[in-house]
């Protein structure tokens, strides 16, 4: 689960870590009054939205006037924000963060994420923070590993500050802001917490000048009150449906739906459209039941998307049988009334009976033999 | 022959909720030795046979299990795999998907310093076919023979076994490893048993998205020459960056985990990579002149 810059700002401050001193706006009004309770002379508009690249896509600005700031506020506000991690259709901007405008001498860059080969969290630095972060190999950032239980001990904390180039009093304000970076991500069960830039002010001040968090989906019974911080404006609705319904859906840019069960055959599946010149609209996996109402509602969820020409259903009925499968994928055909060309490939237990129940429908199903003519006739069918 | 499992492994199921009392009958309908299932608050008692204890040490002093499926819910399935490993039995395998990634990074750093094998979680587990089945898959579409086949797949490992016994070729054992990005066995791990095991005459090896284990995979591959021959299928060649596709560990980030770059490594390594998943089954036969 992804939250916003500000959200992430204020575990930080719960945690003790020193962030500018900011106000969220959600109208023009508010920006205005921000940058003047802000009272210093410059402030920074921060539009506030879940993806990276916003300072280069423009949505970061400086503001030197109260009417500054009011021009940014009303440039950003309700204006959809195009950055390269959001694609083409951008997302919409709610909110922006004003903050007071600070004397900046260093930019580094510090983030922990679980290592899968070291199967630990690692916390990764580099003395060359900001915004060219993405063209650094991992290879050539400091490295410490976290201890499961303890977290980030405070030598080597301390040994990465020194490391990043900070001295005296600043290093060890570095080290104590790295601690409780390490601290946060176990304490929330984090999958990613980054400071990009940290900061070391010309004051010698360290500072997190921006943050990211994002906690692990899997994790969030343990911890009930992140729930709130969630931001539905920045979730796909189809895809928040789908999860409501124990369906793992992601929606794709191509024409044919796909209705699998289990994720690795689901992308195999996506791959194999592809692999004959087809597009798939979308990654589904029904999970391995594949019931009435469950494969109904993915159903909906497919046709909803208006890119669709042809559904691919692909079913390996192991240990629930194919006739069952069958009879789900008639039910929920007949509920959901489909206007589009179905191509449905069935196999495993029962398979005979499976596709015999589907010729006998009546319904207008082609049924494949294996999964390279599912793919044929539904690569077919979409064009 | 099989690798890590066969008639003689002695099993304790923890978790008897649905899923597990399912499944567990199925194990034993296989032929796998079901011996011992552990349920607190219902110890002394017992399930179609088969003894119920509260704890696992008590389960497997009873009944010298060497083996535990685990199909704990994820909030409880830490606590689980621990309590496995501190009675002492060597090998657990975890079925349980949805797992807190913290609570895996703690689960196998226990599990490394005790020594104690671990395969999953949010896998299918292992069968080695005739011999015994420890897992979820559908016992009836294994055949016996000589091919390994390892993946972090479920359905899609169902589908490539399902190809190779349709013309013929056996398994000597499958291996889910699982779709999350903390686990317990790795490739390597399993390529090195199907290396060692004579009866393995060739490996597939199904990857996906994310991490970087099918690189180290063909790392392992290049520095070993097992001597075997290795076909692969990488999914997820279609997927965008930044977007999990259901496995908790199958998303590109950062520009790593692309299929391509998996798919190159494995070919420089020698390995035939198939870019169809339909064409496993095939591709097999011809490596082995079958």
């Amino acid at each position: 689960m992804k939250i916003h810059e500000y959200q992430a700002k204020a575990l930080f401050r719960r945690q003790g870590m020193p962030v500018p001193r900011g106000l969220l706006c959600r109208t023009v009004e508010e920006v205005g009054k921000a940058h003047a309770q802000l009272d210093g002379a410059v402030s920074v508009v921060k539009a506030q939205i879940h993806a990276g690249g916003r300072g280069k896509a423009g949505g970061v600005k400086i503001a030197k006037s109260r009417e500054q700031a009011e021009q940014h506020g009303r440039a950003l506000l309700g204006q959809i924000l195009c950055t390269h991690q959001t694609g083409p259709e951008g997302r919409r901007v709610m909110k922006v963060l004003v903050e007071e405008g600070l004397a900046i001498d260093r930019e580094f860059y510090a983030a922990i994420a679980v290592d899968r080969k070291r199967g630990a969290p690692v916390l990764l630095a580099s003395s060359e923070g900001g915004t060219e972060i993405e063209s650094i190999p991992r290879e050539k950032m400091l490295q410490e590993t976290l201890h499961p239980h303890e977290g980030l001990l405070p030598f080597q904390a301390r040994a990465v500050a020194y490391a990043l180039g900070l001295k005296g009093a600043s290093a060890g304000e570095g080290a104590k802001v790295l601690a409780a970076l390490a601290r946060l991500f176990l304490d929330l069960d984090c999958s990613l917490a980054e400071i990009n830039p940290l900061v070391l002010l010309e004051d010698g001040k360290v500072l997190a000048l921006d943050g990211k968090v994002t906690f692990d989906e899997n994790a969030l019974f343990r911890h009930p009150d992140l729930e709130e911080m969630r931001d539905p404006e920045e979730e796909d609705a189809a895809e928040a449906r789908a999860a409501s319904h124990q369906l793992s859906y992601v929606k794709l840019d191509g024409s044919i739906g796909c209705m699998v069960n289990g994720a690795g055959l689901a992308m195999a599946t996506m791959d194999i459209i592809r692999h004959h010149g087809g597009a798939p609209a979308n990654f589904l996996d029904v999970g391995g039941g594949a019931s009435v109402e469950r494969v109904t509602e993915a159903f909906k969820i497919i046709v909803e998307d208006r890119n669709v020409r042809a559904i691919l259903v692909n079913i390996f009925g192991g240990i629930v049988k194919c006739d069952l499968i069958a009879e789900g994928i008639l039910g929920a055909v007949k509920a959901v009334s489909l206007e589009v060309p179905l191509v449905v490939r069935l196999e495993g237990t029962n398979v005979e009976r499976g596709r015999q129940l589907l010729k006998e429908s009546g319904l207008p199903i082609q049924t494949a033999a294996d999964m390279t003519d599912a793919a044929k006739r539904a690569v077919e069918a979409a064009r | 022959m099989s690798v890590l499992v066969s008639k003689a492994t002695r099993v304790v199921v923890q978790g008897l909720g649905e899923a597990g009392k399912f499944h567990a009958r199925q194990c034993r309908e296989y032929g796998t030795q079901v011996v011992a299932a552990v349920k607190p608050g219902a110890g002394g008692t017992a399930w179609e046979g088969i003894p119920i204890f509260d704890t696992v040490r008590a389960a497997r002093k009873a009944t010298g299990a060497d083996c535990s499926l685990v199909f704990v819910p994820a909030p409880f399935a830490a606590d689980a795999i621990l309590e496995a490993s501190e009675a002492g039995v060597p090998f657990v395998v975890t079925i349980t998907e949805g797992i807190p990634t913290l609570d895996m990074v703690r689960v196998r750093a226990a599990l490394d310093a005790r020594g104690t094998l671990h395969l999953g979680p949010n896998c299918p587990g292992i069968i080695s076919p005739g011999e015994a089945k420890i897992g979820i898959m559908p016992g009836y579409i294994h055949q016996p023979g000589p091919v390994g086949v390892v993946s972090r797949s479920g359905t899609l490992t169902y589908e490539a076994v399902w190809q190779l016994s349709a013309r013929g070729i056996g398994q000597s054992t499958c291996i889910g490893i699982g779709g999350d990005p903390v686990q317990g066995f790795n490739f390597v791990d399993c390529l090195e048993r199907f290396a060692k095991d004579p009866k393995t005459k060739g490996v597939v090896l199904i990857g996906e998205i994310g991490g970087s284990a099918e690189e180290d995979a063909a790392a392992w591959i290049a520095a070993h020459r097992p001597g075997k021959p290795v076909v692969s299928f990488i999914a997820g060649a279609s997927a965008p960056p930044g977007k999990r596709m259901g496995h908790a560990g199958a998303i590109i980030a950062g520009g790593s985990g692309k299929a391509e770059d998996k798919k190159r490594a494995l070919q420089e390594a020698g390995v035939v990579v198939v870019d169809s998943p339909a064409e496993i089954g095939a591709a097999m036969a011809a490596a082995l002149g079958s």
